[in-house]
């Protein structure tokens, strides 16, 4: 397949046109060949004998003539033990290892191993005679804190039988570990790494699970009225300024899952950068080691080739599929998935397609669902479950809901958190509009009560409506005071400090306190005549909250404050 | 290379197409036409048939002039020789020196490595209050001036470059009004400040591609002396234009328009620029601080919405003054806790208390009655905007934060500020 090649018979932007001789297929890479530099590229149409290829390089220098050559393989990734703690660009290209070599810039045409070159302490599992197919285990190797699987290749067909493995030992990442041998005679010699093409759902799973289980994110705007479920899909869209990308970094901190795989596909540099410098610094209290120890970057910023952006959020999930293969809970979070979109538009306003709604292609939304629903939990086949969360931001256009990407999203996604400019410029944080937003999973207290908490929430709102026209005084004492529950509400449980190392991260147990006592509070009836009174009692009430929330739950304090907080407005009860 | 091809096949807009062989991707080519000569690059190969677009414009181009091919994409020379001079878009003189061909550097060069980038850490001090004590401008930050036509936007820019503790200035001016190129190159002449600059300017009146060329030209000298160890504050004016200027060569493509008639790459167009700010781990740094009028004073309009994703967060500029509550700088977390320990404690404080202030201005403004404590606030937020607010304060941080205690002191009880008690004891005038 090497020598199959072909001629660049135009160029307009990043695509290329390609005429070949020899049969190609669709989504194969090839490489555009450009003096002593090789352009990675991707078929993305074939019209009348010309391929259309969208190359994930810049395309200066390139000139109609110049050689293509087709690779015979999909645009994959590679799939071993060493891939955590890597900092990769969307075609999984490592930047620090790319820094080394070529300095300040990223120098096009240059492609480095993905997979760190060294050992690993093998462990076999299998032994010679067992038979294997797709994703059975043959052996571990310690990564970090995770044992990590080795597996059989998932590309592999029917059933393979083990005719050699290696003692347990220290071997080289691409060492051949194993052969195997199926029926018809077909042999196969495995090393711990393999490929797979990333814009196929890996699938060696036994079935697919409904998402039952709460993934805590320690936010309790999320984990009490707007859970995410390990294994589903949740959207953040927003204007600029409202903190998407806070608090996705916040989720990636704090969520309860094994590994976390951030794809910052198409936005600033900077934030990479602060990701790239404090994770190696925060400790995970799941593991007690770094958080960078469960932790992989595909950066493709704003400013590297737009193809690439397409193909990054790819690269992400498919990382995400493979260690969900090992029995761990992974979170994927894409920022901004407006960005991948507007990458496909590019390149379908290149093709000349058709254009749909603000020139995005036809087949967007379902471009968009395909990509969530490769989330899921699943049972694999020895019986453990895993699972793969999709989280992913919006940057709409103005920061308005109503565009193609953000209703392509919330068609598929099953929980919404969606960031108002308003609450943003008041400086809540997070800036989650709490009536707009929704989840369709289960959190971790009980849905009646959340309901509950959230008529009241409704209802203060629209009191307050109600008062910008009639002022206070035309306001009667008993919505009022409801008014000033949901503000309490908002103010001492949605809101949280995030300079506050303890208000920061709140666990599950402390929230179902903290919870019990607000529901408590809203749901009592209070004894008041004036307005003022009214207002004074909520005041008090909020600073003892907001006092409450900072302290650690392991101090003393904690107890003596909650039952200072719960007498205090015990004794305005009716 | 140096073939000359006499058969140009269409002129649309400022793209011409012309049938050529051997011809690379981005190269620069030179068109003699009856004016003269101009240069042009090629922006679409299919198969023989060349796209350029004509840096001077397609006025009075002939389907008989001849194109030459140089063999090199669009260059521009780089050295200390640079400082002092004035440039248009296609890197040509504008002043009376002469024409530098040295040691000429690639624009649009590739993008930085993210692992080379470095967490920013120092602030630039501008003497305006608004910045320095509010929204502090940090070295390597990418922010645009958000504004409204007929704000003082360049003056303010102007103010920057010149009070801006940078080593080197790279203005870069697009659709420029005449009087604007002139009153930036007066400035700056008289404040001595011309002898560490670099302009390209295009101003309203040149054509339409050059306009394109100088976010690029000014970047790609700006990046060279970073990399020299310099610090660098580019100015770009007016993004917009730039924007309006891709717009057209998009239509004259027959691109498909994404939102309002602009290209569906325009982001990428624009974050390829902003993100060239950068601080070397080992070297100097790009600063971006440019202007984004916005038509209608629409901030989603496409572009001040697509650069708001892009920046590092926004000034203001409103009725002359910059803007507490629109404006953001994201990096001022990065410097202002190693300012003054007042510095975070007192710009809330003082950001909460003027909050309180237009609220306090909108119930007056229905006829509601003033309590004492509006009155308070009354006072205090014209005090807020006569001393600090106003464009033409000019001192440094700590000036303006003690002034900040003395406002807070005129007007309030200590506890009536929101502030920490040790911090109060430490700094409120006595």
């Amino acid at each position: 397949m090497a020598n199959n090649i072909g001629h660049v018979v135009s160029v307009n932007g990043n695509m290329v046109n390609v005429e070949f001789e020899n049969a190609i297929a669709k989504n194969e890479v090839g490489y555009i060949v450009v003096g002593d530099t090789r352009l990675k590229s991707e078929v993305i149409r074939i019209n009348n004998g010309v391929a259309a290829l969208q190359v994930y390089e810049m395309t200066e220098g390139i000139a109609v003539g110049d050689k293509v050559e087709f690779s015979g393989e999909l645009l994959s990734v590679e799939l071993g033990p060493g891939l955590l703690t890597q900092i990769y660009d969307g075609l999984q290209n490592p930047l620090p290892a790319l820094a080394e070599q070529c300095g300040f810039f990223l120098q096009r045409g240059v492609y480095l191993k993905a997979i760190p070159d060294r050992d690993w302490e093998f462990t076999p599992v299998s032994k010679v005679g067992d038979i294997v197919v797709a994703g059975d285990t043959l052996g571990t190797v310690p990564e970090g804190v995770f044992t990590h699987q080795i597996m059989v290749p998932f590309d592999l067909l029917g059933e393979w039988k083990v005719t050699s493995i290696v003692e347990k030992g220290k071997y080289n990442v691409r060492a051949t570990i194993a052969t195997i041998e199926n029926s018809k005679g077909a042999k196969k010699e495995l090393s711990m790494v393999f490929t797979w093409p990333v814009k196929k759902a890996i699938k060696c799973y036994d079935e697919r699970l409904r998402p039952t289980e709460p993934m805590v994110t320690k936010v309790r705007i999320i984990d009490t009225f707007l859970p995410v479920a390990k294994g589903g899909t949740f959207c953040t869209p927003g204007p600029f300024g409202a903190g998407k990308t806070v608090l996705q970094h916040m989720e990636s901190k704090n969520s309860d899952v094994d590994i976390v795989i951030i794809a910052a596909c198409g936005e600033r540099a900077g934030e990479v950068v602060e990701i790239l410098k404090e994770f190696p610094e925060l400790i995970d209290p799941k593991t007690g080691k770094s958080l960078m120890e469960r932790t992989i970057i595909i950066c493709n910023t704003s400013s590297m080739p737009v193809a690439a952006r397409e193909a990054s959020v790819y690269t992400a999930v498919t990382l995400a599929e493979y260690y969900r293969n090992m029995g761990l809970d992974v979170l994927m979070l894409a920022d901004s998935t407006s960005r991948w979109a507007q990458a496909m538009r590019e390149m379908s306003g290149r093709l000349e397609e058709i254009p749909g709604e603000e020139a995005f292609p036809a087949y967007l939304e379902s471009k968009i669902a395909e990509f969530y629903e490769r989330a899921g939990k699943v049972r694999l086949k020895d019986g453990r479950t895993a699972s793969v969360t999709i989280g992913g931001t919006v940057s709409p256009a103005g920061g308005n809901f109503e565009e193609p990407v953000t209703q392509a999203t919330l068609k598929v996604v099953g929980a919404f958190h969606g960031l108002s400019r308003e609450r943003s410029d008041a400086r809540k944080y997070p800036a989650i509009h709490p009536l707009d937003s929704w989840s369709k999973y289960e959190g971790i207290i009980d849905s009646a009560k959340v309901a509950e908490a959230g008529q009241i929430l409704r209802r203060s709102n629209e009191v307050n409506q109600m008062m910008k026209v009639v002022g206070e005084e035309g306001t009667s004492t008993e919505d009022y005071i409801t008014y000033q529950k949901g503000e309490l509400l908002d103010a001492a449980y949605l809101q949280q400090n995030s300079f506050d190392a303890v208000d920061a991260a709140a666990p599950v147990n402390r929230q179902q306190d903290t919870f019990s006592v607000m529901y408590d509070i809203l749901k009592a009836d209070y004894d008041f005549e004036e307005k003022n009174d009214v207002r004074n009692f909520f005041n008090q009430l909020r600073q003892a909250f907001l006092d409450w929330n900072g302290v650690p739950q392991d101090s003393p304090e904690y107890e003596k404050m909650k039952s200072s907080l719960i007498s205090l407005y015990k004794g305005k009860v009716r | 290379m140096q073939k000359i091809y006499t058969k140009i096949e269409s002129i649309v807009g400022n793209v011409i197409t012309v049938r050529a062989e051997g011809v690379r991707n981005s190269d620069l080519a030179e068109i003699t036409t009856s004016s003269g000569k101009s240069y042009a690059n090629v922006i679409k190969l299919d198969r023989d048939l060349v796209s350029l677009q004509v840096f001077a414009g397609g006025q009075g181009v002939s389907t008989g002039d001849s194109v030459r091919f140089l063999g090199v994409p669009m260059r521009v020379s780089y050295s200390e020789d640079l400082l002092g001079r004035v440039f248009n878009g296609a890197g040509q003189p504008r002043d009376k020196g002469p024409e530098l061909t040295d040691n000429l550097i690639n624009i649009g060069g590739p993008s930085v490595n993210p692992a080379k980038r470095i967490i920013p850490r120092n602030m630039i001090r501008t003497g305006i209050p608004m910045i320095d004590v509010f929204n502090t401008l940090v070295r390597s930050q990418k922010l645009p001036i958000f504004s409204v036509s007929g704000e003082p936007y360049n003056q303010l820019l102007a103010r920057i470059a010149m009070q801006a503790e940078v080593d080197v200035i790279v203005l870069g001016g697009m659709g420029l009004k005449y009087d604007d190129y002139l009153y930036f190159k007066d400035t700056l002449e008289q404040s001595g400040a011309m002898s560490r600059t670099t302009m390209f300017i295009h101003t309203a009146s040149d054509p339409t591609v050059e306009c394109t060329l100088v976010p690029d030209m000014s970047l790609a000298v700006a990046e060279r002396f970073a990399l020299d160890g310099k610090n660098v504050l580019v100015l770009l004016t007016d993004m917009t234009n730039f924007c309006d200027a891709l717009k057209e060569t998009a239509i004259t493509m027959e691109q498909v328009p994404s939102n309002r008639g602009y290209p569906g790459d325009l982001y990428s167009a624009l974050a390829s620029r902003y993100e060239k700010a950068v601080d070397f781990d080992s070297a100097g740094s790009v600063t971006i601080l440019g202007v984004t009028t916005m038509p209608g004073d629409d901030v989603t309009h496409p572009v001040p919405d697509n650069t708001g994703y892009i920046t590092e967060g926004q000034y203001y500029l409103k009725n002359g003054h910059i803007e507490p509550f629109g404006s953001l700088s994201r990096l001022k977390q990065q410097v202002n806790k190693d300012t003054r320990d007042d510095h975070r404690a007192l710009m809330d404080a003082m950001i909460k208390l003027y909050a309180a202030f237009k609220d306090s201005v909108e119930k007056k403004s229905m006829g509601f009655t003033m309590s004492d404590w509006d009155e308070k606030l009354l006072k205090y937020g014209n005090l807020f905007e006569t001393k600090l607010m106003d464009l033409s304060v000019n001192i440094p941080l700590e000036e303006a934060l003690d002034l900040g205690w003395q406002i807070l002191a005129d007007c309030f009880e200590k506890n009536e500020t929101g502030l920490k008690t040790d911090l109060i004891s430490k700094y409120w005038p006595k």
